[in-house]
C-alpha cells in the first residue's frame, strides 16, 4: 500500500504563549521593525542635510498626528528591544535561566518599555513646553 | 523559511462527540484524531468523560476513553509514571507527560493533540525518526583514548554532581517539540534534548573527546538556533533546564577559542 502523505501536528496554532515567549517573539518583531523605521531616521538625516526647507517639511510630516503615532511606535519598539537586548546580555553570559527569573525579566521587558516610552514622551513635551 | 500556518492535508476538522451517558460529573476531552487509512484530514474529537470514575491524570482519562467510549483512540504509553517519556503530548497548550499531568490543574475542557510541529502516524503518535537520528548524531557514549583500566573509570564527586540535571533527561522530546526554533529549522538544528544531551558527554570528566565533540556543533544550525526563547524549560516534565545546557556549550565554545 502506499504511503499516505502525513498531516503536520498543529504547533503555532495550538502552543500557549508565556511572557518568555512573548518576550521572544517581541524581540524580533521589533527588530524587524526598528529596521525598516531606520530608513525613516535616515530620510529625516538627509533631509537636515538637504536645506532649511525641505527640513521643514519633513518635520510637518513628523510632527503630524499620524507622524507621531509612528515616532510613539517607534520609541516604544526600541525600548522593548533595548530592554531585550540587555536580557539578553545576561542570558549570553548563562545568567537568568531559572524559570521565575527568566519570565519576571521578559514581562519587565514590557513593563519597562512602556514606562519608558511614557517617561521619554513626557520629557519631550516638557522640553517643547506643551505641558 | 519558516511555515506558521498548517499545509492543507493538516488543517483540523470537527469531529464526532461521543456523550457519557447517565454521568452527572464529567468533562470534555478534546482528542487529535488522525486516521492514515480514510484519506481525511485531521479532527477533534470531543470525548465527555466520567470524572466519578476516573483515575486523576490525563493519562487516566485516555486510557478510559479508549477502553470503554472509543478503542481506536491511538496514543502511546507504558510506565504511567513519569520515567518511559512515551505518552508526551500536548495538553491544553503545553507540552508534558500525560501520566504526570493531573487534569484538575485544567480548567474546564481538555484539549490534547500530537507533539507540536511532527508528521503525526496516527492521532497522537508523532513520528520521532528525525529526533532519534539526531540523538544518535552526537554519539551518546563515552568516548576514550587512554588505556582502558582494570576496574570502572573514577569520578570525583564534584565531577559527578555535573551530571546532575542532565542524566535525568528522559528523551520523551517535549521540550525539541516545544521549541519555536525547532519548528522551523528542525531538519538542521539538534534542538534542545539532543543538545542537553551533547552536553551530558561534554561535561562528563571521564569522556575523551570534548575537543571532537565541540568540533561537531560548531555550526551555525546545529547548535546556534537556540534563541533562549525558553519553551524548553517551561515544558520539561522532569524540571530540567535544556537552555541552561545550551547556553554553557555556547560558553565552552567561546572559552576554548581562549
Amino acid at each position: 500500500m502506499a504511503q499516505v502523505k502525513r498531516p503536520l501536528s498543529p504547533h503555532l496554532q495550538v502552543y500557549r504563549w508565556g511572557w518568555h515567549m512573548a518576550a521572544s517573539i517581541f524581540h524580533r518583531a521589533t527588530g524587524s521593525a526598528l529596521a525598516v523605521g531606520s530608513i525613516l531616521l535616515t530620510w529625516w538625516f538627509v533631509a537636515m542635510a538637504t536645506g532649511y526647507e525641505y527640513f521643514n517639511t519633513v518635520q510637518e510630516y513628523a510632527g503630524s498626528v499620524i507622524g507621531r503615532i509612528v515616532l510613539f511606535g517607534m520609541t516604544l519598539a526600541l525600548m522593548q528591544h533595548l530592554l531585550g537586548g540587555i536580557r539578553h546580555l545576561f542570558m549570553d553570559m548563562g545568567k537568568l535561566y531559572g524559570l521565575k527569573v527568566n519570565t519576571a525579566t521578559a514581562r519587565f521587558t514590557f513593563i519597562g518599555s512602556v514606562f519608558l516610552t511614557l517617561v521619554i514622551w513626557y520629557a519631550a513635551y516638557k522640553v517643547m513646553g506643551v505641558i | 523559511m519558516a511555515e506558521f500556518s498548517l499545509p492543507k492535508n493538516s488543517r483540523i476538522g470537527k469531529g464526532k462527540t461521543v456523550k457519557a451517558e447517565g454521568a452527572s460529573n464529567t468533562r470534555d476531552f478534546h482528542v487529535y484524531r488522525w486516521n492514515p487509512d480514510d484519506g481525511e484530514n485531521p479532527r477533534m474529537d470531543t470525548f465527555e468523560v466520567d470524572m466519578d470514575n476516573c483515575g486523576p491524570m490525563v493519562l487516566d482519562a485516555l486510557i478510559k476513553i479508549k477502553n470503554e467510549m472509543d478503542s481506536t483512540v491511538t496514543f502511546r504509553r507504558s510506565c504511567r509514571e513519569g520515567v518511559c517519556g512515551s505518552c508526551a503530548m500536548n495538553i491544553n497548550g503545553k507540552n508534558g507527560l500525560a501520566c504526570t499531568t493531573a487534569i484538575e490543574d485544567a480548567k474546564g475542557a481538555v484539549s490534547i493533540t500530537p507533539l507540536p510541529h511532527q508528521e503525526v502516524v496516527k492521532d497522537l503518535v508523532p513520528d520521532l525518526s528525525n529526533f532519534y537520528a539526531q540523538y544518535a548524531s552526537i554519539k551518546p557514549w563515552m568516548q576514550t583514548q587512554s588505556t582502558t583500566p582494570e576496574k570502572e573509570r573514577l569520578q570525583s564527586r564534584e565531577d559527578r554532581e555535573k551530571l546532575d540535571g542532565l542524566y535525568e533527561c528522559i528523551l520523551c522530546a517535549c521540550c525539541s517539540t516545544s521549541c519555536p526554533s525547532y519548528w522551523w529549522n528542525g531538519d538542521k538544528y539538534l534542538g534542545p534534548a539532543v543538545l542537553l544531551q551533547a552536553y551530558r558527554w561534554l561535561i562528563d570528566s571521564r569522556d575523551e573527546a570534548t575537543g571532537d565533540r565541540l568540533d561537531d556543533l560548531e555550526d551555525p544550525f546545529r547548535l546556534y538556533r537556540c534563541h533562549t526563547i525558553m519553551n524548553c524549560a517551561n515544558a520539561c516534565p522532569k524540571g530540567l533546564n535544556p537552555a541552561k545546557a545550551i547556553a554553557e556549550i555556547k560558553k565552552m565554545m567561546v572559552e576554548r577559542k581562549g
